[in-house]
């Protein structure tokens, strides 16, 4: 690390103008980056962490200002306009985004795209700059840089587009770069893949990078030093390790304590064993749920034969990556998704060729929590009405039975009563979601079935979020299909853990085995990519996913 | 009461923590999606505008000359009425106040048979209005119909409706209207309105249909449909009132489109004919008069033109309103102004708005 940094922050306020007053997003910010650094600024939405980084590059909304100071080797960044801010992005200051997919444009290659930043800063002929696009690509490892200049974003993958932006971003060998929450919309695996590029390249291209997020996993996995911002301002600073290991201030300590933590049997809730002998409420045989032939598109087989059975009382968390066919199964549960062959027993009722006046019963016995509070509440219904629907339907409650029973609800998920009235806009994404649990109990289901409750929701929301849900859990005995990408929550409040890969359940058992002893190599690979929130035990675990890699790798080649 | 203020603050406050989209929040705080809507209309000096004389026009065509509804006549106040004929003063030039202002007797002038224009065109703009009210109308019915059947069932439903909609589409829209326009031409006005609105709803029942593709796909319809809502309740009770922004903008610009083929049919000679009277029938009427008499050829062309604008405007207003991504942008001087008021009142601003509700912060999205 060189003696001066190269980006020095400080007193940087961020505002925005909303409804005729100045509301401050940050005040008062400081902090350097050195060179070859990794500066983790983490937050929870709304910390600002991301408007003062963009306000860096004058990226600001247009009812946005900045005030205060940033200087980049010596140059003062905030104020500056035009021309000469216009040198300053993607040459100095570089940005990898969160969403690759919405970054990259769909209608360019990612190769015209490269070469387009590169000649836009250097004189160079067409054939060197792509030169030198194949180089970088090279570099950040995408297999066959020839062929993939010329590919469109939409023919890579996940991690292949994210890779792809990394080169953009360095393709001018810029001082800075700026990765604001970079793998958060990646699968573990692919995740951990991009964070140990970036920890190669951090080495090699000497650049100070800082690292916006919110996964307490990923900046153990990667930052020297961290700042923590809370409602616009720095609550925290020091060495990574430092501040895991000791926080002083009361707020990191909290969201320290609200992450989940993978392989760490203190944060589990204390689950009741299960009498399996009881009859299931679900009782899924040799299941394959498809995607019918929709125009050109073939039919896709989603779910290709699985079998599984939840009994009463019983949570069973149900993980994989993207694409693994873990929301069809539970779509499938509710009526959904029609099954295509197999055997689907939801509380007694056959769900293969279920028709719709069948499926009348299976609605009060089963609930559904939906993964984004904020598009699963009809935005024109006040919340309680949306909550009140299914008694509405069901029970022909009406008026004041209704409205009693609505409060009730809402009482149980600890929102206020007063809240009946208002709309989804209007709640936090915390609050929709209690919301949307309130609805899917409405009718006391035996079966619940939560699509990733919690992914849209902050560290210190997901932990109320979720002790909230393992509590009614526990008061009203119902049995619960937990659908998630992250292992960690799942192992939190779940008896048994299905591992799906590909639409095949690969290993299926109790929590403790499948999480601390996985049988299966998908399982084993998945479990090593969690990142923890433990700078040191992160390490440990990083090399032995590198050398479980690596052998896998030689056992390949072994093979003829 | 006080118990629900109580909880309010528990919720808000301690079970919740900070609220993170705070600063969006700060804009929608208590009020609902309709009311947030109506918030940004009202903003909309434009479509006000239009709102404004467009009343105005309404009031002073349908009060001055008179009405008759439901077989009852109403008269109106002015001296004149469509079919008198009196004497022609001055040559049947306008009559005005100080040169400029039109006033007095004949104030938009005589025909070359005495008839009073102001008379004529006021009772052509009623027709007018009256044919926009109708083909928005009727082409509103069987768009949202069309489209929303055919975007919710989908399948065979979705194939036969489209492809009855692009083969009303390929119909020249005033070559069908003016062979029903020679149809109907002495039945009343609103037979022809109600005969264009029939041909003039394809492009709302694509809208339409593309809304509801969308919506029904939305998790939304799914918890809709887990609680166990038949389509019926789905379509008028969660996806319509979704879709209503979008139909409401459409529908104004068709009216608009409506008066202006309205005219043109009447100019061409297919659409209303005497005794009725219409705009487009006095333009074509006394286009001979262009030269000699451009009074009689101004007044209707500038009603058509101000009716056209207004609806024009207040559809832009509308779609402003309805689009939740249009973030107005806030002039300099309102940004000036809440400095200097902020300075004024020397408390610092975060501690103000921190002091005031909580948790008004900033947003990182």
């Amino acid at each position: 690390m060189s003696d001066r940094p190269i980006l020095e922050v400080t007193d940087l306020s961020v505002e925005f103008f909303v409804d005729g007053e100045w509301i401050a997003a940050a005040e008062g910010v400081n902090y350097t980056v050195g060179r070859g650094e990794v500066l983790a600024i983490v937050g929870e939405s709304g910390s600002g962490k991301t408007q003062t980084s963009m306000s860096l590059l004058g990226l600001l909304p247009s009812n946005g200002r900045a005030t205060g100071s940033a200087k980049l080797d010596g140059k003062e960044l905030i104020g500056l306009t035009g021309a000469p801010m216009r040198r300053v992005r993607g040459k100095e200051i570089a940005v990898i985004f969160q969403e690759p997919m919405t970054a990259l444009n769909p209608v360019y290659t990612i190769g015209f795209q490269i070469v387009e930043t590169l000649r836009s800063h250097f004189d160079l002929t067409p054939k060197a700059a792509k030169a030198r696009a194949i180089e970088l690509l090279t570099m950040v490892e995408i297999p066959d840089p020839e062929r993939r200049f010329d590919s469109f974003p939409h023919q890579l993958s996940g991690g292949q587009r994210q890779r792809a932006m990394i080169a953009q971003a360095l393709a001018c060998e810029p001082k800075l770069l700026v990765a604001d929450e970079p793998t958060t919309a990646l699968d573990v695996t692919v995740q951990a893949e991009i964070l140990k590029l970036m920890r190669d390249l951090r080495s090699r291209i000497d650049c100070g990078i800082i690292l916006i997020t919110h996964d307490m996993g990923v900046v153990a996995d990667m930052a020297d030093r961290m700042i923590v911002m809370k409602d616009g301002k720095v609550v925290e600073r020091g060495d990574t390790v430092e501040v895991f290991e000791h926080p002083q201030d009361a707020y990191t300590q909290r969201l320290l304590a609200a992450v989940p933590y993978f392989g760490n049997p203190r944060t589990d809730f204390e689950m009741p064993s299960v009498d399996y002998s009881a009859a299931p409420v679900v009782q899924a045989t040799d299941l394959v749920l498809k995607y019918p032939r929709r125009g050109k598109q073939p039919e896709f087989t989603a779910v290709e034969g699985i079998s599984f059975h939840i009994s009463p009382g019983e949570v069973l968390g149900l993980v994989g990556e993207s694409g693994s066919g873990k929301t069809t199964v539970g779509r499938s549960l509710v009526g959904l998704q029609p099954v295509a062959s197999g055997s689907l027993l939801v509380g007694g009722i056959e769900m293969r060729g279920a028709h719709a006046r069948k499926l009348r019963p299976l609605r009060e016995k089963v609930g559904f929590v939906f993964q984004d509070p904020g598009s699963s509440l009809n935005p024109r219904l006040p919340i309680g009405e949306s909550i009140g629907e299914p008694m509405y339907l069901h029970r022909k409650l009406r008026g004041k039975a209704l409205s009693d029973r609505v409060e009730e609800l809402l009482d149980s998920v600890q929102l206020a009563r007063s809240f009946r009235n208002r709309y989804p806009h209007e709640l936090s994404g915390g609050q929709r979601q209690r919301v949307g649990i309130a609805r899917a109990l409405a009718l006391e289901p035996e079966l619940l079935v939560a699509d990733e409750p919690t992914s849209a929701l902050d560290v210190s929301v997901q932990e109320r979020v979720l002790a909230l849900f393992h509590e009614l859990q526990q008061s009203r005995g119902f049995a619960c299909l937990f659908i998630s990408h992250d292992l960690g929550v799942v192992e939190q409040l779940t008896q048994r853990i299905a591992v799906m890969h590909k639409g095949r359940i690969v290993e299926i058992g109790p929590r403790d085995e499948v999480a601390h002893d996985p049988k299966d190599d998908y399982t084993k690979r998945l479990v090593s990519a969690v990142p923890v929130p433990n700078p040191t035990e992160q390490r440990l675990r990083r090399e032995e996913r590198d050398r479980l890699i690596e052998q896998s790798r030689l056992a390949a080649g072994h093979r003829p | 009461m006080t118990h629900d203020l109580h909880s309010v603050e528990r919720s808000g406050e301690h079970l919740e923590g900070p609220i993170e989209n705070a600063i969006e929040l700060k804009e929608v705080m208590g009020l609902s999606q309709g009311q947030i809507v109506r918030k940004r209309f009202l903003h909309h000096k434009g479509a006000i505008g239009g709102v404004l004389v467009l009343i105005a026009v309404v009031l002073l065509a349908f009060s001055s000359v008179g009405f008759r509804i439901l077989g009852v006549d109403v008269p109106g106040w002015w001296r004149w009425n469509v079919t008198d004929l009196p004497q022609i003063v001055d040559d049947g030039d306008p009559s005005s106040a100080f040169g400029v202002i039109p006033w007095g007797i004949h104030p938009f002038g005589q025909d070359d048979v005495g008839h009073d224009v102001f008379a004529l065109v006021m009772k052509g703009t009623q027709t007018s209005i009256m044919v926009m009210v109708v083909v928005g109308l009727v082409a509103m019915v069987i768009g949202i119909v069309v489209g929303a059947v055919s975007g919710y069932y989908r399948g065979w439903a979705d194939q036969a409706l489209m492809r009855l909609t692009d083969l009303f589409l390929t119909f020249p829209v005033i070559v069908v209207g003016a062979v029903l326009g020679k149809k109907f031409n002495h039945a009343a006005p609103w037979m022809l309105a109600a005969v264009l609105g029939a041909i003039l709803w394809m492009t709302l029942a694509r809208l339409v249909r593309g809304e509801f593709l969308a919506l029904r796909e939305r998790e939304f319809v799914d918890a809709a449909r887990i609680s166990g809502a038949g389509p019926t309740r789905i379509i008028f009770k969660h996806i319509l009132p979704n879709a209503m922004g979008v139909i409401i903008v459409q529908t104004t610009l068709l009216m608009s489109s409506a008066v202006l083929l309205e005219t043109a049919l009447s100019f061409l000679g297919f659409g209303i004919n005497p005794p009725q009277v219409s705009l487009g029938w006095l333009v074509s009427n006394y286009q001979s008069a262009f030269s000699s008499r451009p009074w009689l050829f101004w007044w209707p062309g500038l009603v058509i033109v101000i009716l056209a604008l207004c609806i024009n405007f207040i559809g832009d207003g509308l779609r402003d309103a309805f689009d939740p991504r249009q973030k107005k942008v806030p002039s300099a001087k309102a940004m000036a102004k809440a400095d200097t008021k902020a300075a004024a009142t020397s408390t610092s601003l975060f501690q103000r708005i921190s002091g005031r509700g909580g948790a008004k912060r900033g947003s990182s999205r």
